[in-house]
């Protein structure tokens, strides 16, 4: 994507909002010079501990579920028999809302970080293990028959062969479920706790029913999704460059 | 360099493949193996390589019997034998990366080892230099025979298996690599076992062509073809004649 492209996009979206809000005229639609206004404001009121809350629950979720789903991936993807044994139980879990899994979670690991980041890791490892399996397990054959008549072991076969092919899963997985994890994260965030974008937005606009805080969460929040999005983005691009050779 | 005793495979429930299936293969000799779909020349390849083992029956390689793959035996496949992942420079290094990997060990690569990455020679040698830097796909098909080849020579074999490596190469550059790889078996005194689905290709490379039929194989079946390889041997009498012997060989058997 033409960071040119990103940047007139941005701004006709930015015009749409305007219009609207002024089309509409009420307090629960300010327009985006307000809220730029008051989102300055904010970030010396909390908003940037609420955002750096959000974001470290995010990150935390996203390295621990690369740390155990990549692997596992990896491992059922590359043997036809573990594949069989484990592609019935990830068939049944993969489809399931783990997101109605909110209440059950917080009764068994209670308040704090934990309980919220082990819900977007429930997700994201899905999601990764998935992905990776399928990049393990569709390998040529001639692949790894070439570099075993190399003198290639195992070892080997992961460190030249499946690692670097499942690189590409892994970070698709990331991307593709950015938003979902944020999402989620928003939702972990409404209970029990006082710390984090979605306590922010939800605290400002049906507690307080201030609009322009309001919306200043929501734009952080946005920022956080797009930051992470674009995060991978450039990490596909400096991980993978052959993705990229025309 | 090769033999191969009571040789007997085949996959479960199906007719063997090869059956008490006895051939030998002197050091320094071009062979190829012909024979239409399904009549196991890529399994005997695969046999040869250490990447299947036989029901019953032996491999032995210069007098070794061949368990798992041998670091000095290099294999060339068709396709999908490049790691898409590495520019062409790493492909063409990879023998080399797998050898430092697991150092001098007699399993993986030769007790004798000594780790380096020196692939350049050979990288100016196939005529790839300008290309290192690229991927797999953004180069041609031949060029990608060629990296494939420089990774296979870089591990300095003294024995060379292919798998109809120029088969899905367009005819000039067919023959241009297949010249090239005679020139390289002479240089670096390989012997050469190539199976090809091609009698033109089996003709122009092997001095002697082993004809497989349909399963089970019990007896080799041999064609001397003395001339192949020598210059303007394409055009010449003899190579009809081999053509069109082992046409007619192939379609009786």
């Amino acid at each position: 994507m033409k960071k040119r492209d990103v940047l007139l996009t941005t701004l006709g979206l930015l015009i749409l909002w305007q219009l609207s809000a002024m089309l509409l005229n009420r307090p629960i639609l300010p327009t985006p010079l307000v809220v730029a206004k008051v989102f300055v404001q904010e970030l010396g009121h909390g908003l940037v501990l609420h955002f750096l809350a959000s974001l470290w629950r995010v990150v935390a979720s996203m390295l621990l579920s690369v740390a155990l789903a990549a692997p596992a991936g990896l491992v059922i993807g590359q043997s036809p028999r573990l594949n069989r044994l484990f592609s019935p139980l990830i068939y049944v879990l993969y489809p399931i809302p783990k997101v109605v899994f909110v209440p059950i979670i917080l009764l068994i690991l209670g308040i704090g970080d934990l309980p919220k980041i082990v819900l977007i890791f429930l997700i994201l490892f899905f999601q990764i293990v998935v992905l990776v399996r399928d990049q393990a397990a569709n390998i040529p054959p001639q692949l790894i028959h070439s570099l075993r008549s190399l003198g290639a072991g195992r070892r080997a076969l992961f460190r030249f062969v499946y690692f670097p092919a499942s690189l590409p899963a892994i970070l698709t997985a990331l991307r593709q479920s950015v938003g979902t994890a944020v999402a989620v994260l928003y939702i972990a965030e409404l209970f029990a706790t006082q710390r984090g974008l979605g306590y922010y937005i939800y605290y400002k606009g049906s507690t307080l029913l201030d609009y322009p805080a309001m919306y200043a969460g929501v734009v952080a929040m946005s920022l956080l999704g797009l930051g992470l999005y674009f995060s991978v983005d450039w990490l596909e691009r400096r991980l993978c460059p052959w993705l990229h050779a025309s | 360099m090769i033999a191969t005793q009571g040789l007997t495979f085949g996959y479960s429930n199906a007719v063997p493949i090869f059956q008490d299936f006895s051939w030998q293969v002197g050091r320094g000799e071009t062979w190829a193996v012909i024979g239409p779909s399904g009549c196991g020349k890529t399994t005997l390849l695969y046999l040869l390589a250490g990447l299947r083992q036989p029901t019953s029956g032996q491999v032995l390689i210069d007098g070794q019997l061949l368990e798992r793959p041998r670091p000095h035996t290099g294999l060339i496949l068709q396709d999908y034998g490049l790691l898409p992942w590495a520019t062409v420079g790493e492909n063409a290094a990879l023998g080399l990366r797998v050898r430092n990997f697991y150092g001098p060990d007699g399993t993986h690569a030769p007790r004798d080892y000594r780790p380096s990455g020196e692939v350049n020679p050979w990288l100016e040698r196939l005529g790839l230099t300008a290309v290192a830097e690229q991927y797999p796909q953004q180069i041609s098909g031949g060029q990608r025979q060629r990296t494939a080849i420089a990774r296979t020579l870089a591990i300095q074999p003294d024995l060379l298996l292919m798998d109809e490596p120029f088969s899905s190469l367009d005819a000039l550059t067919r023959e241009d690599l297949q010249d090239l790889t005679l020139e390289l078996c002479a240089e670096q005194k390989l012997t050469l076992v190539i199976v090809t689905h091609a009698i033109e290709e089996a003709a122009m490379l092997g001095k002697k062509v082993l004809i497989l039929s349909l399963p089970p194989n019990r007896q080799p079946v041999i064609i001397e073809n003395p001339l192949a390889g020598s210059p303007g041997y394409r055009q010449s009498a003899v190579y009809q004649s081999v053509c069109q012997a082992l046409r007619s060989q192939m379609e009786t058997s």
